[in-house]
């Protein structure tokens, strides 16, 4: 049963057809690659299933259930989430803060429960704070969950959005380059802890990625994109040797 | 129907209004307006809609050359020139000093030097400011420069308004104090009755003016290699800096540009006035103006002309009828337009990447 | 049980803040004269600068709430107050006489038409809200300009509004608008700010806006400030907390104009212009947006400081130095002189398993 369906799906700002009727199927439980050359549309994918830009035609259905042209919010609130090319944390913040930012649409205590600090308040804060501080252990942050999250390092910021991404205990992770600037180590460490994760918290994963390494590590299913379009799929070994694959990154 | 059901089928009809092609919302303001200015004729005359007319173009030409210099400087740092208005008023008063002296000894054709000059000495203060100022922070949050450009407003208007004798040498030469100056008739004043209606010499001469000095503009902005630097400058400042422009030339010369035809509107303002209330006179041309630039789309040089003309005609209407109206109508005017065009009249977002 | 359990937890885990608060009452008292332990220094003339101290510090707390935690750009603050503080006066002076009411009713009174002030302004927040959220930044800024000034324009035309509605047979109605008597000013507003009344009102509204910052409501308009594409995608509607904090900014507003109508006891829609909004923007800067430390001393000291201006017969100066010294401040430390830094006891304790 695919958890996450794009129908011909398309994106167009004015006359540029940034994504051109884009279809798949993701079923429970895949880690799926999106991979193609800078420019392809690969984000822009990932803007419209997120609801930063509503489709232009086409349909998306997320567990059986239309959710193209929908705000962001009620996309992640429904299961989706995703991080950011460029890092998109909360840098005056701290790391838990980051963290627990996350926890909020799951939070029930009403505005004015905030203010007068009652049982509620107190109960739901803790359990915040427990469950954040368990997902900054899990990804090796927990001795900078004082620190402004701007002054970590690139790596470890990165390792936050995602981690923030998990804490809206979702169905399905979008992550948009997350291997972005780091070196082999840091790389291979990055694989390793997404598929613990992954395994852990039962998800569901797409990815966009230029890392050949982990790309073809990783994911047991990648699609390749070009100028909007769709032009190849299948497993690592099959893209690896498509023709057209080849000539989108090396030209003739 | 379900409360989610009402609710999305609004937000339909919403999403559905925000895709309606562009001339529907032109049309749809121009109607309202045609609407509004056929009211007046019926209630006023066709008389007083001309007289109205006439007086709304000049007020709109005095508001021109200054929102032309917000939204210049806006475009090329993202900065709002508080000061703007301030160094409108320096502009009036240079004229007036400068003014009286020529009057004195009788000088021909005293107003073209006194607005060359007036222009020229403005632009320079403008430019000082600049480096002064706001340079330091060209690459800070966007919000320290803004409070900057207040607090630089604020300081012109409260030093300049210090009484001369309070103020120890050798400043108290430079203060202008706060009391009424007036101004110098550097021109002879004659009056126009054409089918009922008071033309002035005067108006005339704003109004053309103004042409003259947007037809410049707009050459300058278009037709040179400086004003090709700057509409890069104004897109993209990094890149420029890559380019090998020199991007502190560029921003000091539209500085000049945009303050000189402030001082220009405070020179053509004080001579239609007669007389220089105080220093703080520019505050609410000032505000008026950056509404008008706001109105056309800030950034948008085009816009800043069209949103002052409107901005003009409608607060002279306005104010015929009811002078709390014309108080307020102005930004009346720019909540609605803004709620259908959030970006002004001309004016385009360029959408943030995400 | 549970509330008289809530209550005294409440003043255990506050009891530090509770004593200090005490004791700087105690102290205004002692120098107040009511106290007879020591000369009394604070003449009631000073003690209406006090409170309007703590009134600023109303305004500039709830003014940090939008531009501050929420990263908004609003420039309008003193229209909600002046919505505040008319409908505050509308109860107390021109509904009711309060001024012949025995004690506790007059309270009764004075709180609910502060209440009423607030929500009337955060009515008014909410309907500024609604369309202006699409704006960008500085649109959003001129926008709340615009409806700071189109507030006064309403109040200006209470005269004609009060015609109005005689004309449709809302006469007495009509009557009570017509009191408000706009462009002349609302006066015999009775002296129902007494100074522990403003002085725990104060504390109550720092603490109540503090509360909501450090709760997860507050954190989610901190999200939107940091960034707000983010914010949106962790499940935070950011449309929907911005108009939140709009609201309650604009409630806490409404609030100190009322008390403000009362201490001053007479108001016009001359005190609420941009140029006020202006103040409570220098006040924030310059304490530091995000830090509610910061916007108490900062309203605090630049209320109390141009009366020791005053005292060394310096006031003329007073308008020429602080935008000099606020240009210097953003020069040099652009993020005011708090930053976001807080006193500790503002700052709630997290239970952290570690």
């Amino acid at each position: 049963m695919a958890i996450l369906e794009l129908k011909d799906m398309c994106c167009y700002f004015g006359g540029l057809k940034a994504v051109d009727k884009f279809n798949t199927k993701i079923k429970k439980g895949e880690l799926v690659g999106l991979i193609g050359p800078n420019g392809a549309g690969k984000t822009t994918v990932f803007n419209v299933i997120t609801g930063i830009y509503p489709p232009t035609s086409g349909e998306i259905f997320f567990q059986g259930e239309h959710i193209g042209g929908l705000p962001s919010h009620k996309i992640t609130k429904k299961g989706i989430v995703r991080t950011f090319q460029n890092i998109r944390i909360f840098p005056t913040l701290t790391v838990l803060e980051n963290i627990i930012i996350a926890y909020h649409f799951r939070a029930h205590y009403s505005i004015l429960s905030g203010i007068l600090r009652d049982g509620n308040f107190h109960q739901e804060e803790e359990e915040m704070s427990k469950k954040a501080m368990e997902l900054l252990h899990l990804f090796d942050l927990h001795t900078y969950y004082k620190n402004p999250a701007g002054s970590l390092p690139y790596g470890e910021q990165r390792k936050l959005e995602i981690a923030r991404a998990l804490a809206t205990e979702p169905e399905i992770v979008l992550l948009d380059e997350p291997a972005a600037g780091m070196n082999p180590y840091e790389t291979i460490k990055l694989m390793e802890l997404i598929k613990q994760v992954k395994g852990k918290y039962n998800l569901t994963i797409f990815l966009i990625e230029h890392h050949m390494q982990f790309v073809m590590g990783i994911c047991e299913r990648i699609m390749v994109m070009d100028f909007g379009v769709q032009i190849a799929k299948g497993t690592p070994l099959e893209i690896q040797k498509n023709p057209k694959v080849i000539r989108a990154y090396l030209g003739e | 129907m379900t409360k989610k059901q009402f609710s999305s089928s609004v937000n339909k009809k919403i999403l559905a209004y925000g895709k309606l092609p562009n001339w529907t919302k032109y049309a749809f303001i121009s109607a309202i307006t045609l609407f509004f200015l056929a009211l007046y004729i019926l209630f006023f005359g066709i008389q007083a809609f001309f007289q109205q007319l006439v007086n709304g173009i000049q007020l709109g030409s005095i508001y021109a050359l200054i929102a032309l210099g917000y939204t210049m400087i806006y475009g090329i740092i993202r900065l709002i020139n508080f000061a703007h208005g301030d160094l409108f008023m320096f502009g009036a008063y240079i004229s007036c000093f400068l003014g009286n002296y020529l009057m004195a000894h009788n000088f021909r054709y005293p107003f073209i030097i006194v607005l060359i000059f007036s222009m020229f000495v403005t632009a320079l203060l403008g430019m000082a400011i600049e480096k002064i100022a706001y340079k330091p922070l060209r690459f800070k949050p966007r919000l320290a420069a803004l409070i900057t450009a207040l607090g630089v407003s604020l300081f012109l208007e409260n030093f300049l308004a210090l009484s001369p004798q309070n103020v120890p040498f050798p400043l108290n030469k430079i203060v202008f104090g706060p009391k009424y100056i007036p101004f110098p008739a550097l021109i002879a004043e004659k009056t126009y009755n054409i089918g009922g209606i008071a033309i002035n010499n005067i108006k005339i001469l704003i109004v053309v003016i103004t042409i003259i000095l947007m037809i410049a503009l707009q050459y300058i902005v278009k037709k040179t290699m400086i004003g090709k630097a700057m509409r890069a400058v104004a897109f993209n400042k990094d890149a420029c800096l890559m380019m090998g422009i020199n991007i502190d030339k560029i921003i000091s010369i539209t500085f000049g540009i945009g303050i000189s035809l402030a001082a220009a509107s405070g020179t053509l303002y004080a001579l239609t006035y007669g007389q220089l209330q105080s220093p703080y006179l520019g505050i609410w041309p000032g505000l008026k103006a950056f509404i008008a630039a706001v109105l056309g789309g800030i950034g948008n040089i085009p816009g800043a002309m069209l949103g002052s003309y409107v901005m003009g005609v409608s607060e002279t209407f306005a104010t015929s009828i009811n002078s709390n109206f014309g108080y307020g109508i102005a930004f009346v005017i720019l909540i609605v337009v803004l709620v259908f065009k959030p970006a002004g009249l001309l004016g385009k977002f360029t959408k943030e990447k995400v | 049980m549970k509330i008289i359990k809530n209550i005294f937890n409440l003043i255990k885990g506050y009891y530090k803040f509770i004593l200090i608060t005490a004791l700087i009452y105690l102290l205004f008292q002692i120098f107040n004269g009511s106290i007879p332990i020591a000369p009394r220094l604070l003449t009631r003339y000073y003690m209406q600068i006090i409170m309007f101290a703590l009134i600023n510090i109303i305004m500039t707390v709830s003014l940090n709430l939008i531009n501050g935690f929420t990263g908004q750009f609003s420039i309008g603050h003193a229209g909600f107050m002046c919505i505040g503080a008319y409908t505050s006066a509308y109860f107390t002076t021109i509904l009711f006489k309060a001024a012949e009411m025995a004690y506790f009713p007059q309270l009764a009174l004075f709180i609910f038409s502060l209440i009423m002030g607030g929500l009337m302004a955060a009515f008014a927040g909410y309907l500024i809200g609604l369309p202006t959220l699409k704006l960008r930044g500085d649109y959003l800024a001129i926008v709340t300009l615009a409806f700071g000034e189109v507030i006064r324009s309403i109040v200006r035309s209470s005269d004609e509004i009060a015609a109005f509605l005689n004309q449709i047979g809302l006469v007495k109605f009509s009557e009570t608008i017509a009191k408000i008597s706009g462009p002349r000013g609302l006066s015999t507003i009775p002296n129902l700010s007494k100074f522990w009344l403003v002085y725990l009102i104060t504390i109550l509204s720092v603490i109540i806006m503090r509360n909501f910052i450090y709760s997860t409501h507050g954190r989610a308009c901190l999200s939107i400030r940091e960034n707000d594409v983010a914010a949106e995608t962790m499940g935070i509607d950011t449309t929907r907390y911005k108009i939140i904090a709009f609201s309650l900014s604009a409630f806490f507003a409404g609030v100190g104009g009322g008390l403000f109508a009362h201490v001053l006891r007479f108001i016009h829609p001359n005190n609420f212009s941009f140029i006020k909004s202006i103040d409570y923007l220098i006040f924030l800067y310059a304490g530091g947006m995000g830090s509610i430390t910061g916007s108490i001393l900062a309203a605090t000291g630049l209320t109390i400081l141009p009366e020791f201006l005053r005292m060394i017969n310096f006031q003329q100066w007073r308008m020429v130095v602080y935008p000099l010294l606020l240009i210097i401040l953003m020069l040099r430390k652009p993020s005011g002189i708090f930053g976001n830094r807080e006193f500790s006891f503002l700052i709630p304790k997290r239970k952290e398993a570690s």
